[in-house]
């Protein structure tokens, strides 16, 4: 059987396992160790499947009995059939995507609905280096310098709304949170959220989309 | 060296023996994929485990183009230490295909000559080997004959079907054929279908073959032997299996014990000395017309032609096949795109299918090379495989 992660995953995914219904087909895209993958199915029995460039890391997912591949998520996306999965999840990894709109718009043909996370650049830490010292700004989340930064796209949580709402996305929930890199705890940002959360996490679907 | 053997036989699989079930005997032939009808068909195979009661721990293991059901272990009659079995490091007690939980079976391929029905075997019509009138035999009769032999041993369903090349044009057809009966695929270094360069280096094989003089249009047996049109085969084979890279790192441009060249057409160069080796090392082995069988064989496998299982229906959740798809970077044999396009057509059809290149410079045949990273993907990927 699957062998279930750690009692404490990071912050984040815990937050994004919350909103996912037992029994689901989940995508993870960028499923790195397969953490989440391995807490959904050992805890909410889900049907999981993970896309891992890395070979190493794709390697250990499929041998703690995972359903992994070994790939460019921007391409083995192409090849599931429409509505394929019920959650397709793209945690930390839109801020590294070179066609983010047309991403998005194969993750919601083969999924009802994408779960979205990203670090959020308008918060204060960032907006403050940026106002006093004038440098690009580094922090826990984006620690890179602009020189050798795997991210080539900065996004804020604002930024994302009137992103998805510019490419006909329907934003069902928005979760502002506050927590650090592979931290376990960390909280839900309520009030002033572009400015407080370090990341944000959204679950969208396609406006077109039956249901609610 | 007595430790090292020690260590050796702790890990083994220890003796295993050779049986044979022979089933299709006349009246009553096999009716082969052309038609053609073969019998009585014998098939040589091996197995090591212990079946479990409810007869639902069984691996079945599916050979290379030129490999025997020698999977694991050594015979009886060979000494300590002797060289065992062609995939000694992934079968065993604790390795990646664990001989302490799984029953492994393991049968040589129709039309081979290690031991089942062949072109070298005893036509009973005329009491002498069939040499050509053997029939043509596809990867789909190979299954049917893998398929009798469970029938025999009274099993109806597989943990997993395993195999690299060849095999994995065997396990792929498993899953075709006999879908709810696979609860897991390993398909390895293999393709859907041969490219034209694969056909390509096959039909130069062939020619080396048939045109020593020898051959005699294949009835040469109790005379002389095409060994030189076999040998050349082999030699060509055996730069598919390799890659660029392998070579390079194994001989480069280094002379074989001399310090200049001969000017002469000697092996000057260790590759030219290891492929003669080869290709003198397989004739002893290996039979010419076997050769010409299971490579065609090879080059008409097209799955594509014959399309995936569907994914399962609704509640029948419990019977779609787990598939993990292998590939290394340097075979340029099967090269990973062809794994690639596998893949697709799996995740098009709805199956479960996980997929892993593993970077390694030893070619196509990286699969048969101890390798941790092989062991490990399969033992963890059937550990989590619950149902037969």
């Amino acid at each position: 059987m699957v062998s279930p992660g750690p009692e404490n995953i990071r912050f984040d995914l815990q937050v994004i396992a919350s909103l996912i219904e037992p029994g689901s087909r989940v995508l993870d895209l960028g499923c790195g160790n397969g953490e989440l993958l391995a807490w959904l199915t050992a805890n909410k029995g889900i049907a999981g499947t993970g896309i891992e460039q890395d070979k190493d890391k794709a390697a250990r997912c499929i041998a703690r009995g995972l359903s992994v591949l070994q790939g460019d998520l921007n391409t083995e996306v192409d090849d599931y059939p429409d509505r394929c999965f019920d959650y397709v999840i793209l945690s930390q990894t839109l801020q590294q995507v070179f066609e983010p709109a047309r991403l998005l718009c194969s993750l919601s043909r083969i999924g009802r609905r994408v779960i979205v996370s990203f670090p959020n650049f308008s918060h204060y830490s960032i907006r403050l280096q940026l106002l006093l010292k004038g440098l690009a700004p580094k922090n826990d989340q984006l620690p890179y310098s602009w020189y050798d930064t795997p991210n080539i796209r900065v996004i804020t949580l604002a930024d994302f709304r009137l992103f998805a709402r510019d490419v006909g996305y329907r934003i069902v929930r928005e979760i502002a949170i506050n927590t650090t890199t592979a931290s376990s705890s960390g909280t839900i940002v309520r009030y002033l959220t572009n400015c407080r959360a370090t990341y944000g996490i959204f679950i969208i679907e396609k406006k077109s989309a039956e249901g609610e | 060296m007595a430790a090292a053997i020690d260590q050796q036989e702790k890990t083994s699989v220890g003796i295993v023996e050779k049986q044979y079930c022979t089933f299709a005997a006349p009246p009553d032939e096999m009716v082969l994929e052309s038609g053609a009808k073969l019998g009585p068909v014998s098939i040589a195979y091996e197995t090591c485990g212990r079946l479990s009661p409810a007869k639902d721990n069984v691996v079945l293991v599916a050979h290379a183009f030129s490999g025997d059901s020698h999977v694991a272990g050594r015979y009886a009659e060979e000494q300590e230490g002797a060289k065992s079995g062609w995939w000694d490091f992934m079968v065993g007690p604790g390795k990646g295909i664990d001989t302490d939980r799984y029953f492994i079976v393991c049968a040589n391929i129709l039309g081979s000559c290690m031991g089942s029905t062949g072109p070298s075997s005893i036509n009973p019509e005329s009491g002498r080997p069939y040499g050509l009138d053997f029939p043509m035999v596809t990867i789909g009769d190979m299954v049917e004959t893998q398929k009798m032999l469970l029938d025999h041993l009274g099993i109806d369903r597989l943990l997993a079907v395993v195999g690299g090349s060849v095999g994995g044009m065997q396990v792929l057809e498993w899953c075709h054929r006999y879908p709810r009966m696979v609860a897991s695929a390993i398909p390895i270094a293999t393709t859907m279908r041969h490219s034209a360069l694969a056909i390509a280096f096959n039909e130069i094989a062939r020619q080396a073959i048939m045109a020593d003089p020898h051959w005699q249009r294949g009835d040469y047996y109790g005379t002389d032997r095409p060994d030189l049109g076999l040998a050349l085969a082999r030699m060509i084979g055996h730069v598919t299996y390799l890659s660029d890279e392998a070579m390079h790192r194994k001989f480069g441009r280094r002379l074989q014990d001399k310090s200049d060249f001969s000017f002469g057409f000697d092996a000057d160069f260790q590759v030219e000395s290891y492929l003669r080796h080869q290709g003198s090392k397989f004739v002893r082995r290996f039979d010419a017309n076997s050769l010409l069988y299971i490579t065609r064989a090879a080059d008409y496998f097209d799955l594509t032609k014959q399309g995936m299982p569907a994914a399962a229906l609704p509640g029948e959740a419990d019977n779609t096949t787990k598939y993990l798809v292998i590939s290394y970077s340097s075979d340029w044999l099967y090269p990973t795109y062809q794994a690639r396009e596998l893949v697709r057509r799996l995740k098009r059809c709805g199956q479960d299918v996980s997929f892993c290149e593993i970077e390694a410079d030893c070619g196509h045949d990286a699969f048969l090379i101890p390798d941790e990273r092989l062991a490990n993907l399969i033992g963890g990927f059937l550990n989590g495989i619950t149902r037969a």
